[in-house]
């Protein structure tokens, strides 16, 4: 170990040290009462390393032999990562300081998520991905059961955990088969013993199971079931952080993993990712239209859009690879606006999530009734704003594979799925006038909230230059 | 003037944008404010596209006042007009100081609802400019979304049901399209236009699971346009949206829907069904003719027996729409011509005839025809008006109206005799209904209590008709006005359109006489 390896794994190790500081510093200083310094701290953090990230040298650099490698896509992947994170923090603060909830391992749960994704980005081993994975995911186990005297709360940790080990266990005997077979655990490793784009038997058996681990992780269709009750139970401001977060770490894994390592034959994990993907985006559309509760709603919401971004990376090349990342970069954009907004819904000083609480709200808050409806025909995928060229690109890259059935099936999907935005739209502009939601929003939730909507609208631009980031991600991994 | 056409398109857009940032309050004054500021802003763009229309070279079948920038994920932002799309963009930008007069009596939420039209006439101008595929769907699909809330927010009592069907169908129509749209981007490696109207797209026969498929990719395509275009049109059978979508909107809304909406279809099957896919168009072309002629007889019976005087004239604009559709699939010069000139003079007699039934409406706060009966006693005007516009629909000679039924007429006749046969069957129920509509509700004694009070038509009314009747009348009388314009860029049309068939004929026949040797 060098000290140029420590130097490449610098970001990820700083905010380890953070982290740990943090817990000393909260344990031994008053722990709740500094809560919210701690949490405003960690904003910085993640700010402050977004900006060291994304400020790197651009040539990639593998570190300790090759089990880790920081290169341009793993840059994104982070800085992304990173910013979602310390919105998502920001904007539930006062959300979890009325619930009486702002412990101060909150924070740090977050931070060590973080450095678990981070580190799952960069894997360029399976025992690094492995790593990354667990620590990322008994963070958010503890997260999600965060409101320890609620038995929902409690039990979507519980849940979560239950499923979340299953799918870990099913990950590591995928790991464990590719190991055996290809002798080696490191990516470039499993690539060279690839030959004439075909897996051998255990090789593939090992991918597939490696798939459906990583598949609960995106939650998607059929190992989704966790999805909406972990993100009803758990407390708003955590189910903001899995919408976000985690989802485009366990997307970016998924592609690094299937590029990197089984790059070699695209033919044996395209078709699994495809049906993945027509699955997901069918199930979360129709079964999000009988939801009552905003939560759910955006529980199946995200199972579609996962299956978009499946859509993406089932091209099989790397033109699909920067259209997943595109969708990921703007789908954590609007999920952070909606839930900036849901963080915000309150009636008396009491959260609500029933989507029939929006009753109107376009009376009452006409500005924030504005910028959801922006937020919801970019869910759905309207021209012109961005969630527009979310679709666009995914697609693009599908037919461009030749996968026209997908790209059929995917706008199909959409069709429907664009009824339940519709709906929302419809409560909040169309519906009767009923008891007004509480208007004091928080300054940082109205801020994410205008941002993300805005965003939306003026991408239509040059969609901030993200494209082209996310185009210079995907040429990082190996084709 | 290198902007010109960008400076046409934006302009309402800004001014929504002026007047969602700077206008407060929602007190008279302000009320007031937004619609004079909306009047302005439409006028004015009318004023600037009266440049366009006195630059443009009809001679010149080349589209005009190009712009091109570069755009995100390797698209262009191009704009430019042909003898074929400046008309529609004159016919927008013509009616839309008409549609903001038409709402001068809403007091509910005016301020939203003038951005949402300001907002939808740039999308409007955009989609007939658009010289990029996806920037033409994004003006396309974009402009659901403040129709979506004109209808929802504005609309009578069934509003829901009618806006969520208008949007999903719509929807539904042009997502088939965009797949359509990003295979013909990787097919031909472009999204511009006027490169795409002389790429080949293959015409060979194509094995899809087993099925033959005469055409092969341009029949696909073709196929996801039609979807897309005949929705929106929209033809019969994909035309019940229609019928919720007029009766639920409010006057305006119907105006906009009606005359300029409507005509995206009719523009889509000319910019791309036709010049890009002609085999699969030829191949298709009877089906196309044989739908139209059941959309003008369906269409026309239906309306005979609406009772709901909205319901009526929506059914009759899918049974106009019916020969704008069999013209175009005539694929001669007379029907492309005739469909074009049907649909601008749809477009003022449409709107016409839904501000007229808005008139009454705004009095008398219903549609039912059974309500009404003897307007000509206390509304002299207002009938009148309404008489020409009743004959312009049915297609009285000296009429808009007529010239281009006869046009279509005449290149359907030369080309499927019977269609024209069960369409000219069509237009005698049109004149039924027109006729029968017009007097139970302006003819006959005037024995209702509540119309004894009825005033006629005040300024403001006869300024928003005065414009459309002359339009009518002019283009009845001197319908050169408007062929001179289309004239060779529809012959540059056919042309090209003739020998793409011509050039796939001749591939086919050595291929056939080989396969019989």
């Amino acid at each position: 170990m060098t000290s140029l390896d420590l130097t490449i794994a610098l970001p990820e190790i700083l905010l380890a040290l953070y982290a740990m500081a943090a817990l000393m510093f909260g344990a031994f200083f008053g722990k709740d009462s500094v809560a919210t310094p701690i949490l405003w701290a960690t904003v910085a953090v993640f700010l402050l390393l977004a900006v060291l990230v994304g400020t790197m040298a651009p040539e990639a650099r593998p570190a300790f032999g090759g089990l880790m490698v920081d290169d341009s896509f793993a840059r994104f992947a982070k800085v992304a990562i990173l910013i979602a994170g310390a919105a998502v923090l920001a904007m539930g603060q006062d959300y979890l300081s009325r619930q009486d909830l702002l412990r101060f391992e909150y924070p740090i749960l977050v931070a060590l998520a973080t450095v678990g994704m981070m580190v799952m980005v960069s894997s360029g081993d399976l025992i690094t991905l492995y790593m990354g994975l667990e620590l990322q995911s008994l963070s958010l186990y503890v997260l999600a059961a965060f409101r320890r005297d609620s038995a929902r709360s409690t039990e979507a940790g519980l849940k979560y955990f239950m499923l979340g080990a299953l799918a870990s266990g099913l990950l590591l005997y995928g790991a464990s088969l590719v190991y055996g077979f290809a002798g080696t655990t490191r990516f470039e490793g499993i690539a060279s013993t690839i030959q004439d784009g075909q897996l051998s038997l255990g090789l593939l058996m090992g991918l597939a199971f490696m798939l459906a681990g990583l598949a609960f992780k995106v939650s998607a269709v059929p190992f989704h079931m966790w999805t909406p009750d972990v993100y009803e139970g758990a407390p708003t401001p955590v189910t903001a952080f899995f919408a976000t977060a985690p989802k485009l770490a366990a997307m970016a894994l998924l592609a690094r993993l299937v590029h990197d390592a089984f790059g070699g034959a695209p033919g044996d994990w395209a078709q699994i990712l495809a049906f993945l993907a027509v699955a997901s985006m069918f199930v979360g559309a129709i079964a999000a239209i009988g939801q009552r509760n905003i939560k759910r709603l955006m529980a199946y919401s995200s199972i579609t859009h996962m299956g978009f971004a499946l859509v993406g990376l089932a091209a099989g090349d790397l033109v699909g690879v920067q259209a997943t990342m595109l969708y990921m970069a703007i789908y954590l954009t609007m999920s952070v606006g909606v839930f900036a907004f849901i963080l915000a819904m309150r009636r008396n000083g009491r959260p609500v999530t029933q989507i029939e609480d929006l009753h109107m709200l376009s009376k009452t808050q006409p500005l924030h009734a504005f910028a959801i409806l922006i937020l919801m025909f970019s869910l759905a995928g309207v021209p012109p704003l961005v969630g527009f060229w979310a679709k666009f690109s995914v697609l693009a890259a599908a037919v461009n594979a030749g996968l026209v059935w997908l790209a059929v099936a995917g706008v199909i999907a959409s069709v429907i799925g664009a009824f339940y935005y519709l709906r929302i739209v419809y409560f909040m502009y169309f519906g009767e006038e009923r008891e007004a939601l509480d208007g004091d929003v928080a300054t940082v939730q109205r801020v994410l909230l205008t941002v993300s909507a805005a965003v939306m609208v003026l991408g239509v631009f040059n969609l901030f230059g993200v494209d082209g980031a996310a185009a210079l991600a995907a040429q990082a991994l190996a084709q | 003037m290198l902007n010109l056409l960008s400076i046409i398109t934006f302009t309402p857009a800004i001014a929504a944008v002026i007047l969602a940032l700077f206008l407060r309050g929602e007190d008279e004054a302000a009320q007031q404010n937004a619609k004079w500021l909306a009047l302005v802003a439409t006028t004015a763009t009318f004023l600037i596209s009266l440049i366009l229309l006195f630059g443009f070279d009809p001679q010149n079948t080349d589209f005009q006042f190009v712009e091109e920038r570069e755009w995100i994920l390797g698209l262009s932002y191009k704009l430019g007009v042909d003898g074929i799309s400046i008309l529609f963009v004159m016919l927008t930008t013509f009616l839309m100081p008409i549609t903001i007069l038409a709402c001068w009596n809403v007091t509910h939420r005016v301020k939203e609802y003038m951005i949402a039209f300001l907002v939808l006439e740039t999308l409007m101008i955009g989609v007939f400019v658009a010289l990029d595929l996806v920037l033409f769907y994004l003006f396309f699909e974009a402009g659901l979304i403040p129709m979506f809330l004109i209808i929802g927010i504005w609309g009578g009592k069934e509003r829901i049901y009618a806006t969520f069907k208008f949007f999903l169908y719509t929807f539904f129509g042009s997502v088939l399209m965009l797949v359509a749209m990003i295979a013909m981007y990787v097919d031909a490696g472009t999204t511009d236009i006027p490169t795409l109207m002389t790429h080949q797209f293959s015409a060979g026969p194509l094995n899809l699971m087993g099925w033959q498929i005469a055409g092969g990719m341009q029949s696909l395509l073709w196929i996801a346009f039609f979807a897309s275009f005949a929705v929106k049109m929209p033809m019969w059978p994909v035309h019940t949206w229609l019928p919720d979508a007029h009766v639920q909107a409010p006057t305006a809304g119907s105006v906009i829907l009606a005359a300029v909406l409507l005509k995206m279809g009719g523009y889509g099957f000319l910019r791309f069904s036709l010049p890009m896919f002609p085999v699969a168009s030829d191949i298709f072309a009877p089906f196309v003719l044989w739908l139209s002629a059941i959309a003008i007889l369906y269409a026309s019976l239906v309306a005979l027996v609406q009772e709901d005087m909205k319901k009526l004239v929506a059914y009759s604009s899918v049974a106009h729409m019916g020969f704008v559709t069999m013209g175009i699939f005539a694929a001669t010069q007379q029907g492309l011509d005739g469909a074009i000139f049907q649909m601008i003079s749809h477009g003022f007699i449409s709107g016409a005839l839904f501000l007229a039934v808005g008139v009454i409406y705004d009095r008398m706060h219903t549609r039912e025809i059974a309500a009404y009966g003897g307007l000509v006693h206390r509304m002299p005007v207002y009938a009148a008006v309404f008489m020409l516009f009743t004959m312009a629909n049915v297609g009285l000679p000296g009429t808009s109206g007529f010239v281009g039924e006869f046009l279509t007429f005449m290149a359907v006749f030369q080309v499927n005799t019977w269609v024209a046969l069960v369409s000219a069957t069509g237009v005698i129920f049109a004149a039924g209904y027109g006729l029968w509509l017009y007097r139970r509700v302006v003819f006959g004694p005037l024995i209702k209590a509540s119309l004894k009070t009825i005033p006629d038509m005040d300024r403001r009314e006869k300024l928003m008709f005065a414009p459309l009747v002359a339009m009518t009348l002019i283009l009845g009388i001197y319908p050169s006005l408007i062929t001179d314009i289309i004239g060779p860029s529809v012959a540059a049309l056919v042309g090209d359109y003739d020998a793409a068939l011509a050039a796939h004929e001749g591939a086919q026949v050595p291929a056939t006489s080989l396969a019989q040797n």
